[in-house]
């Protein structure tokens, strides 16, 4: 009744060509964003902060960077965790080696930084496809881990090879280091996911995203019209990098303050993202918002509602955790191969059809 | 039934969430899973009967009682940032991570909340200094401790001279496996022996190649950083090129049961460091009759006596001891966090004591001060008996060398105060 097209009268290419054309995905939109910006930031406490909204607002950082990747252009990418490592690494040298520049700026030049190496490593793209590009990024994980454990420059010869954010602010608020309030936490994740959001979701319904789409549905037809393969696939990988580049740099410095490479930015955390993206749903911005609060939300939900709750050992609900995360993404791949977008499109138009749906 | 079942979530949330009153609050980050669970699990096991036994024999600490919040971490760091967010708010007194990774994130964190850490042999080596890191202690020993007592052993099997020999040191790509290379590299300096690093890589059960270069290289000494999964891996390897067993020494977190037994009487000689004996403890026994035989045993029970439940015990007594110095200084039973650092401060461990709580000489003696953090650094060698299937002491506790390790702690905890902007000083 409410969500339809019907009655919402477009009178410009402008009006027609907006993101949200249905009026109540607008008002969903804006109020999503009412509560985002001006409710959670006034009653989020630590717990909610560092367990919750702070890893969910940074993975969908990543899962947006990888599913330009992977969903829109079709290079299939096991190196995110490796990239999210060049992020943090470029940050935490360009935090410590210039501490008087703005934090804000370094995430920026760190996203940079990880676009220039996600490029470099793209170019093995232009001769190799599928599962064998997928090796050739596996090979850039192990290399930029090994990398970032072997050379003592990048951790500052620091005799742990720990990297510790130090303490940085933003218009005189710590965002950064151990005195950050949560709220401050929060909010610079909210404000890099939102602008990453708006940018990628622009791209994609561009000229650039249109030339991913048409180089991931068939690459030689793609050349065949016109799509330069060069350029397409290289600006899919170095945009992916960026995006993942600029979480990895929020992930080090805004959430965990310190990290160890080979543990926090393992093969683990790429797989992490990419089960994300295909349980949100491949090409598709929603979806990684959907996968990203579907794998940090469910392993605490069964946490509280095992260990807090019903009482459980401890041992138990993480094994339990294992199971269910494991058996969910294979139910998600058999029942739903699109993922929780294509669930949540199926939903909306039902909701059109209502009350006669066909 | 949904509504039914939101509500009982939402009543449990309220519950758990709710401060408890005159409760002394512990959580126990441990970790019963993935490759690292086979040593995290006695540990936390000892930890807990430990406390377990105070509130069933003494009323708790001082007549407060003990409530243990567990917190599986997996040890992984992600994990152990959630579990000390949603432990902290119930109060909790003191942590004890069992991970230097994530010691190395709850070092700010605690400090800007202000709840102590004690991280037993691991986690920062400098935070021994303590007018740098106010809130963290690593007494009894640390890993620079480790690396000079293993030295001090070998200068002592040689005659007091290691010129020319070679030492290989395998270790735990990781924090962890990282933190002794800086001490072995002065001490290699002073002594003249040469040193190899050969890196293991999370989890550890890739280490062919590096045994492969052990062999080629022939060095007199293994030197190893281990573990989890990693320990068995590297005896099975040290085994399989027959390594001389008896010049083979892991430190403190690479010498208990479950390393050696996977790969039987080929790991007969084995040496690893410790830090706390392990014999027969009257305390024992008291665990077993008065918290296993009430149901109370945390995990299934087994462990009881194995070297890593012994210094799971051993943490736990020198916390509780800490808490009641923190209850006699203030007077009151129910302690603060911020008390419970003052105890811990003015914390004295002897032998008297240890044998009154039923452990007699399961560590050396020592004292806590402002400036001094890290206690007396001592450990034993102790070697593996394979067909006795017991880990035997060869040696009393060993005193580690403080005029390598003293400039270096100064050095690098200085180098934080730096970078953390602290201004050295007691509280």
């Amino acid at each position: 009744m409410l969500y339809r097209e019907a009655g919402d009268f477009k009178t410009s290419y402008h009006a027609d060509n907006q993101t949200f054309p249905i009026k109540f995905d607008r008002i969903g939109f804006w109020i999503t964003m009412a509560i985002a910006f001006l409710v959670i930031p006034f009653v989020i406490n630590d717990y909610w902060a560092n367990a919750i909204f702070v890893p969910f607002l940074i993975y969908a950082i990543a899962a947006i960077g990888l599913n330009i990747l992977t969903g829109y252009c079709g290079q299939v990418s096991l190196g995110t965790g490796g990239f999210m490592a060049v992020g943090a690494y470029a940050c935490y040298k360009l935090m410590t080696a210039f501490p008087d520049v703005s934090i804000v700026i370094h995430i920026i030049l760190a996203g940079g930084i990880t676009a220039a190496v996600g490029a470099a490593f793209g170019l093995p793209s232009l001769r190799i496809k599928g599962f064998y590009l997928a090796v050739a990024t596996l090979a850039a994980q192990f290399f930029l881990v090994w990398l970032f454990n072997k050379v003592s420059w990048f951790y500052n010869y620091s005799a742990s090879g720990q990297i510790n954010a130090p303490e940085r602010f933003v218009a005189g608020v710590a965002v950064t280091g151990p005195n950050t309030a949560p709220w401050a936490q929060y909010m610079i994740c909210l404000v890099f996911l939102t602008v990453c959001a708006l940018i990628a979701r622009n791209l994609t319904r561009g000229t650039v995203g249109r030339s991913w789409m048409a180089i991931r549905d068939m690459d030689i037809a793609a050349e065949i019209i016109g799509v330069n393969p060069l350029k397409a696939k290289l600006t899919a990988f170095a945009v992916s990098s960026f995006f993942v580049g600029i979480s990895g740099a929020l992930f080090f410095s805004v959430y965990l303050g310190a990290v160890e490479v080979g543990e926090a930015f393992g093969i683990q955390k790429s797989f992490l993202v990419l089960f994300m993206i295909i349980i949100g749903g491949l090409g598709s911005i929603f979806g990684c918002f959907a996968g990203a609060a579907f794998l940090v939300l469910l392993p605490v939900a069964l946490k509280v509602l095992g260990v807090d709750v019903l009482g459980w050992p401890t041992d138990l609900v993480a094994h339990l955790n294992l199971v269910i995360v494991g058996a969910l993404i294979m139910f998600f791949l058999i029942k739903e191969p699109h993922g929780l977008a294509q669930l949540w499109r199926l939903a909306k138009e039902k909701l059109r059809l209502w009350p006669f749906p066909y | 039934m949904k509504m039914k079942t939101l509500a009982a979530m939402a009543i449990g949330a309220t519950m758990a969430a709710a401060p408890a009153m005159a409760e002394l609050v512990i959580p126990d980050l441990s970790y019963r899973t993935g490759p690292y669970a086979a040593g995290g699990t006695p540990f936390s096991d000892g930890y807990q009967d430990y406390f377990n036994l105070l509130n069933a024999r003494d009323g708790g600490i001082g007549g407060e009682a003990v409530r243990i919040v567990e917190c599986e971490t997996g040890y992984n760091t992600e994990k152990g940032v959630e579990c000390y967010e949603s432990t902290k708010g119930e109060g909790a007194l003191i942590y004890q991570p069992l991970s230097t990774g994530i010691t190395y994130q709850l070092i700010p964190k605690a400090t800007a909340d202000e709840i102590p850490i004690h991280t037993m042999g691991y986690g920062r080596t400098s935070a021994a200094n303590g007018e740098v890191f106010n809130w963290v202690f690593n007494y009894p020993a640390n890993y620079w401790d480790a690396a000079s007592v293993a030295v001090n052993y070998l200068l002592d099997e040689n005659g007091g001279s290691l010129d020319g020999k070679k030492i290989a040191l395998v270790y735990h790509n990781s924090a962890y496996g990282k933190e002794p290379i800086r001490t072995l590299e002065a001490l290699s300096e002073m002594h003249g022996f040469t040193l190899s690093q050969l890196a293991v890589d999370h989890p550890g059960q890739e280490q062919k190649s590096q045994w492969l270069q052990i062999r080629r290289e022939r060095p007199d000494y293994v030197l190893m950083w281990g573990w989890g999964v990693m320990n068995q891996v590297a005896v099975q390897e040290a085994a399989n090129i027959n390594f001389p067993m008896e010049n083979f020494i892991g430190n403190w977190w690479a010498g208990a049961e479950h390393d050696v037994t996977p790969a039987g009487a080929a790991a007969n000689g084995y040496k690893s460091l410790n830090m706390n004996r392990v014999v027969d403890y009257p305390v024992l026994e008291e665990i077993k009759s008065q918290v296993h035989e009430a149901g109370n045993a945390a995990g299934d029970g087994s462990n009881v006596g194995k070297v890593l439940y012994v210094r799971g015990m051993y943490a736990a007594m020198l916390a509780a001891e800490a808490i009641a110095k923190a209850q006699e200084i203030h007077g009151v039973s129910a302690v603060t966090p911020a008390m419970v650092r003052d105890g811990m401060e003015a914390l004295e461990i002897t032998n008297a004591r240890m044998a009154e709580l039923g452990m007699e000489g399961i560590g050396p003696e020592f004292s806590v001060s402002c400036q001094d953090h890290g206690g007396a650094g001592q450990g034993l060698v102790q070697q593996w008996n394979a067909s006795a299937g017991t880990w035997e002491p060869l040696t009393d506790f060993i005193s580690p060398d403080d005029s390598v390790i003293a400039p270096l702690v100064a050095e690098d905890s200085a180098a934080f105060a730096a970078e953390s902007n602290i201004t050295p000083g007691c509280l």
